[in-house]
């Protein structure tokens, strides 16, 4: 049985902090909760299935936080595969709708990462030294951009792939950003400005890089009875994939994501392909991640990502794919060092016509979510959610 | 630009996963130890008891220690920068490894390189490194 529509997203909402040194992140996720319940119309005591992953403070998953919330679920899930998290969240949701399991699913992502002077992608995070991989990786220093650098310097060589291409993706993120009041960053930037910013792990320059970033989202999705009796634009789920991608034994393979795997099923599912998406949030911790899936989800050959983004093509407006209309990780926001959730509220935005006047797409109708958790260059996992406005 | 070595972090001991304690005794007397199946005959990489690719015994044995770059990327935030990458084994998987007593302008992907042992921080034990051949 197919589940296309088994479920619709009827609450989407991202908290307006990039900076929240005041409030614990149990806190923000309760704050989330609040707002996206509110934008769905319903309330707390409605919610009986509670998704979180490993931002959720808490040793034992979600149990803090439903604790924390004092929610009555009868379904939880905290699936961990950091950013892509969320997307994967959609899917089980879904498939706990479809199953009975709950009627109101609610999905919370916070963190605050610059409140806690992080330095996300440059100081590599010692972890238990029991994970099979730890003591053959983390000496080496494995920090987040050198993880993505080595995908980028393997792309370029295999495929002749420019710095210039990739600023691209930067500058398109920059053009959407400069309508979001909220966004770190609000200055339009050029191809220059990108390529002329300092190194940070070659050849990914800082303006290569999202920004560190406090806040968080939620979600909620609901069963086709309950969302039909609300007052709000019908978003619906219509597919959705995920998959995990590694090492492979040492047979590595850097040139392409976890979405050569998540994306078919998602297709499949939906039955549409990718020249029929009208918007496109895609997973941008790097200017390199967006490029990569995009060839992976088949926006283009492999290979030909450079070109794609080239010359505004993820300007909406201007190309033919608009990306990233809240200005993404790569000027937004990045909460929790997790961009699944933001990834999708902006999708929902465009599909109900909420999103800013200037970044909005005529007549959106079909839109994709896509997330990348973990890192590219060692272990990662991809999900892919397709959704469509009904 | 000169080299500059940095100090090379270890987490947990050679006693905290024994499935690869061989591993750390081979680097620590200068050999790089791979784990290759008895039954489907494939080396791989980081070494593990049974074989990635069908679930055989593995057997220990030394690598040639010659690889080439796969791919690699200069941490030009960090002081001292240094250079982290993959390489391609002869024997066939690709490991994660730095760039060691080298010009990191210079590297290539293709180069061939060769192992070589320096010992982690806090006499921690000494792991494999990669040099322009
Ligand atoms: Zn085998």
């Amino acid at each position: 049985m197919s589940l296309r529509g088994a479920a619709y997203i009827v609450g989407a909402w991202e908290h307006p902090t990039r900076k929240a040194p005041d409030k614990s992140i149990a806190m923000l996720h309760a704050e989330c909760a609040k707002g996206a319940l509110a934008d769905a119309g319903l309330t707390k005591d409605d919610v009986d299935g509670y998704f979180c992953a490993g931002d959720a403070p808490g040793a034992l998953g979600p149990l803090s936080m439903v604790d924390y919330m004092n929610l009555k679920c009868r379904h939880v899930d905290s699936t961990d595969v950091g950013g892509s998290s969320y997307q994967v969240a959609v899917g089980h949701a879904m498939e706990a709708i479809a199953a009975g399991r709950c009627n109101v699913a609610l999905i919370t992502l916070s963190g605050r990462p610059r409140s806690e002077g992080q330095a996300t992608g440059t100081a590599p995070r010692p972890g238990n030294p029991a994970a099979p991989e730890m003591q053959f990786e983390f000496p080496y220093g494995p920090a987040t951009a050198n993880l993505y650098g080595m995908c980028a310097m393997r792309h370029m060589h295999e495929y002749g792939t420019t710095s210039e291409q990739l600023a691209w993706i930067k500058v398109a993120a920059s053009h959407h950003a400069q309508y979001n009041p909220n966004a770190m960053l609000r200055d339009v930037v050029t191809v220059e400005d990108v390529v002329n910013s300092p190194m940070v792990s070659s050849p990914l320059h800082r303006l290569d890089c999202c920004v560190i970033s406090d806040g968080g989202g939620a979600l909620v999705l609901t069963k086709p009875e309950i969302a039909k009796s609300l007052n709000r634009p019908k978003v619906k789920v219509i597919g959705v994939g995920e998959s995990p991608k590694h090492q492979m034994g040492g047979e590595v393979d850097l040139t392409y994501t976890a979405a050569r795997w998540s994306g078919p099923p998602a297709w499949e599912m939906a039955g549409i392909k990718p020249s029929d998406i009208k918007y496109a949030s895609i997973y941008d911790s790097f200017t390199i991640t967006v490029l990569m899936q995009l060839e992976d989800l088949g926006f283009c050959k492999k290979g030909e990502g450079g070109k794609f983004v080239a010359d505004g093509n993820l300007i909406s407006g201007v190309g033919k794919l608009p990306f990233n209309t809240d200005g993404g990780g790569l000027c937004s926001n990045h909460p929790a060092n997790r961009g699944g959730i933001t990834k999708i509220i902006e999708a929902v935005r465009q599909l109900r016509g909420e999103a800013h006047p200037a970044v909005q797409v005529p007549n959106c109708d079909l839109a994709i979510a896509h997330g990348t958790g973990g890192a590219l260059g060692t272990r990662h996992c991809g999900s892919t959610v397709i959704l469509e406005r009904e | 630009m000169a080299y500059v070595a940095r100090k090379i972090p270890f987490v947990g001991t050679v006693d905290t996963n024994p499935e690869t304690k061989p591993f750390f005794e081979g680097a620590a007397a200068g050999k790089l130890m791979i784990r290759r199946c008895t039954s489907c005959k494939k080396a791989h990489w980081y070494p593990r008891a049974l074989c990635p690719f069908c679930f055989g015994d593995c057997d220990w044995e030394q690598a040639s220690g010659k690889a080439k770059i796969y791919t690699f990327s200069v941490m030009e935030r960090a002081n001292p920068p240094y250079a982290i990458g993959y390489v391609t084994l002869a024997e066939g998987p690709s490991v994660l490894t730095n760039f060691v007593d080298c010009d990191f302008k210079a590297l290539k992907i293709g180069q061939d390189v060769k192992v070589a042992f320096i010992q982690t921080e806090g006499e921690g034990p000494s792991l494999p490194f990669f040099t322009p051949a």
